[in-house]
């Protein structure tokens, strides 16, 4: 296997590559490299906007190689909660740095001038874009796409103008569709006058045992498409949980007022897949095809003509788009979506912060002087998206105060109490109870993602656990996960890499590793993590935790906080923190 | 002409392919639903794997490609075995040979690496490896197995 970490120093206009093999091999790849190269690069206490933040990608020892092992990983200083940034995207980004031949790239300092950066085996270099500097994210994957060589293997990464005006949340968009969503990582490139990545390769790999190789490669995929591990991203998607959590009582509704929303069906993964679904992807390496893809034809004349928008949907960006703003149309969530893909924004802190400023509007905290005369009213798609271009625009300070996140937005304004971030990071679409809330505090990125709380509580839900096992499940989930985004594997795929499949997969591509060394591994990439949280600022023990969660029923009922504070205090106790 | 022993059927899809050894017919890979691509590459990683023991999307001689990135329609390219082959014509060498069957043998001893068969191919299905050498798809049917979506078919033809 190749052990290459490619540095580009944009500063300098310097390239080059080290063979790294004593990270690799400790390490394993993805995020437990990512970490590592993060500590190594990043000094304490730089500004997330300067050119001493680093930009690290990575990938691991299965992609590429075994089934929906298919992400590759982001790492660098989160512009919104200024600690540690870490986020995963599809698509083929992790196959294109595979066959070019990097495990990792470092990106540092910046350009000069707006430029991105050209990617081809190990030729590497650093092109000009000021002609491309404030096109839309969609657009300029078409402009390279048309520059640059390698068709079909290759993966176009760039971000829109909310990057490149450093909204807090802005994104990367990943090959058309899939994205680096969180935490801001459009921003960083932003600051670098980065405004894209094409990578493509002709390497290959040698198997050490072909044959042994197949056979576990059969096993996976095997159990891939045929078992029901992954039937629910399979069929209706990820959006199939529309109507789950509307009925659970957890579906987060107008700014977390109400678990339920009367309207769900009409926004459910049900109406999108028989009216609006017209085609299905999947990121390369994956037979299951989740990317849901939905047409969106909006006449713009009398005369049946048509614009039409291909929008892919899931079940995060019609909570914080739909549900959480009170939008009851299919349409409408369509429109808000590809609106954030056109600008590069994050949909979910998008969401999040406009349903923060509709109510803060409602208690006259925010005035039309403030909105520039755009009225924040529930279900009004017109007025969000306006909202939406003006944030990435930066049209006035409050607009500039909403690009920095909602836990800044509500310091300057108010409404702490229903200001809906945890860890500083606006939260996911779950109300299931004191899991998920948890669970996303501790979390190293703060994400649904980290722990899966929400299933913990789903989990809760049918059979009693008590506190401790909750946290228990928690610990285990952080630890696992720091694991399997070292491979790097798409998380729908879970159930399908267990520890035994894990440790075949890892010995076919020749890699000998023991359940302890595994276990011992996800702990100490835990806490790598935590060194660097804890270094920019992070302190589990000051979280400020929004009184909204505790005032609207959740699927495990109102939610008391003393709850929380024992469950805090327990996870605190078992990580051995003070 | 060797079957690969590898193209076994996975259980789990609609049908098996079924391949009844008959003199005087010869089984064509054939794309019998190209709008059905998903683009999960499985079949080009499966060619490598099973032909080449690697793992690589230069050496597969099935290719996906894009039109347009991923907002566009994928291109599924696969050899048709033409009946006047014109990668055979086009080899200086005489490395690429056609067989009564209609099957096609490379000679990769005579093969000078010059890249004249994957220039005479107007689909693109012939093309050069890692190694420079051609790779060229013998109709085994190994991707069909790994295609989620029945978007490759292995059929039988008259030779």
């Amino acid at each position: 296997m190749l052990r290459k970490v490619l540095y580009i120093d944009l500063s300098k206009e310097e390239i080059w590559i080290e063979e790294r093999h004593d990270l690799f091999e400790q390490w394993m790849g993805g995020t437990g490299v990512g970490i590592q190269l993060l500590l190594e690069e990043c000094k304490p206490g730089v500004d997330s906007l300067s050119p001493e933040a680093p930009i690290i990608l990575s990938i691991g020892p299965l992609n590429g190689m075994f089934p929906v092992a298919t992400k590759a990983v982001a790492t660098f200083k989160s512009p919104l909660t200024k600690e540690l940034g870490e986020s995963y995207a599809g698509g083929r980004l992790h196959l294109a740095m595979r066959f070019a031949g990097h495990e990792a790239i470092v990106i540092r300092g910046r350009s000069n001038q707006p430029s991105y950066i050209s990617i081809n085996d190990a030729d590497v270099k650093i092109k000009d874009a000021t002609s491309v500097w404030g096109i839309d994210a969609q657009t300029v994957g078409m402009i390279l796409r048309e520059r640059e060589t390698g068709v079909g293997r290759r993966s176009i990464i760039r971000i829109g103008p909310a990057g490149e005006n450093l909204v807090r949340f802005a994104g990367v968009v990943v090959d058309t569709y899939r994205h680096f969503g969180r935490l801001g990582l459009g921003a960083s490139f932003g600051s670098k006058n980065l405004k894209a990545m094409v990578i493509s390769g002709t390497e290959h790999v040698d198997i050490p045992d072909p044959k042994r190789y197949r056979e576990v490669y059969n096993k996976i995929y095997r159990e891939t498409v045929q078992t029901d591990a992954m039937e629910k991203y399979h069929d209706i998607g990820t959006s199939v949980n529309i109507n789950v959590l509307n009925w659970l009582k957890g579906l987060p509704t107008k700014n977390f007022q109400s678990s339920s929303f009367p309207e769900a069906e009409k926004i459910s993964g049900e109406m999108f897949a028989d009216n609006y679904l017209f085609r299905r992807l999947s990121c390369a390496g994956c037979p299951i095809g989740c990317i849901h893809i939905a047409s969106l034809k909006s006449p713009f004349s009398k005369h049946h003509e048509f614009e039409v928008r291909k929008v892919s949907y899931d079940y995060e960006p019609i909570y914080s788009l739909g549900s959480n703003l009170g939008v009851s149309s299919a349409e409408g969530v369509l429109e808000l979506i590809d609106t954030c893909e056109r600008l590069g924004l994050d949909v979910m802190s998008a969401g999040v912060v406009m349903s923060w400023a509709t109510e803060a509007y409602e208690h006259d905290l925010i005035t039309p002087q403030d909105t520039m005369g755009i009225p924040l009213q529930w279900s009004n798609v017109k007025s969000y998206r306006n909202v939406l271009e003006n944030i990435a625009k930066i049209s006035n300070e409050f607009y500039a105060t909403l690009g920095q996140g909602v836990e800044y937005a509500s310091t300057k304004y108010g409404g702490q109490d229903f200001a809906m971030a945890l860890g500083g990071n606006e939260v996911s679409g779950y109300h299931t109870g004191p899991a998920s809330i948890v669970g996303q505090m501790v979390g190293v990125r703060h994400s649904h993602l980290d722990n899966a709380g929400y299933s913990i509580d789903q989990k809760a839900a049918k059979k009693q656990l008590d506190l401790e096992q909750i946290v228990d499940e928690i610990i285990m989930e952080d630890n696992y996960r720091g694991i399997f985004n070292s491979l790097v594997g798409c998380l729908f795929a879970r159930n399908v890499y267990t520890e035994e499949n894990i440790i075949l997969a890892l010995s076919a591509v020749g890699l000998e590793k023991t359940s302890e060394q595994l276990n011992d591994l996800g702990v100490k990439i835990f806490q790598d993590k935590y060194r660097f949280k804890t270094r920019e600022g992070f302190n589990i023990s000051n979280q400020r935790i929004p009184k909204r969660f505790y005032e609207t029923v959740s699927t495990l009922g109102k939610i008391d906080p003393e709850i929380i504070k024992e469950m805090l205090m327990i996870y605190k106790k078992k990580r051995g923190w003070p | 002409m060797p079957q690969n022993s590898n193209a076994k059927v996975l259980p789990g899809k609609a049908e098996p392919t079924k391949i009844e050894e008959k003199s005087k017919k010869k089984r064509r890979l054939k794309v019998a639903h190209p709008e059905r691509c998903i683009g999960c590459l499985g079949c080009m990683f499966a060619c490598s794997r099973i032909r080449r023991g690697s793992v690589s999307l230069q050496d597969s001689a099935i290719k996906i490609l894009t039109r347009g990135g991923l907002e566009g329609d994928f291109m599924v390219v696969v050899c048709r075995g033409c009946k006047d082959p014109p990668c055979v014509r086009a080899c200086p060498n005489g490395a690429l040979e056609r067989k009564p069957d209609g099957n096609i043998v490379f000679h990769e001893e005579l093969c000078a690496g010059c890249g004249k068969c994957e220039k005479s191919c107007l689909i693109g299905a012939i093309s050069l490896c890692k190694d420079g050498k051609p790779i060229k798809c013998i109709h085994c049917g190994a991707c069909v197995d790994f295609c989620p979506h029945d978007v490759l078919k292995l059929e039988e033809v008259l030779a």
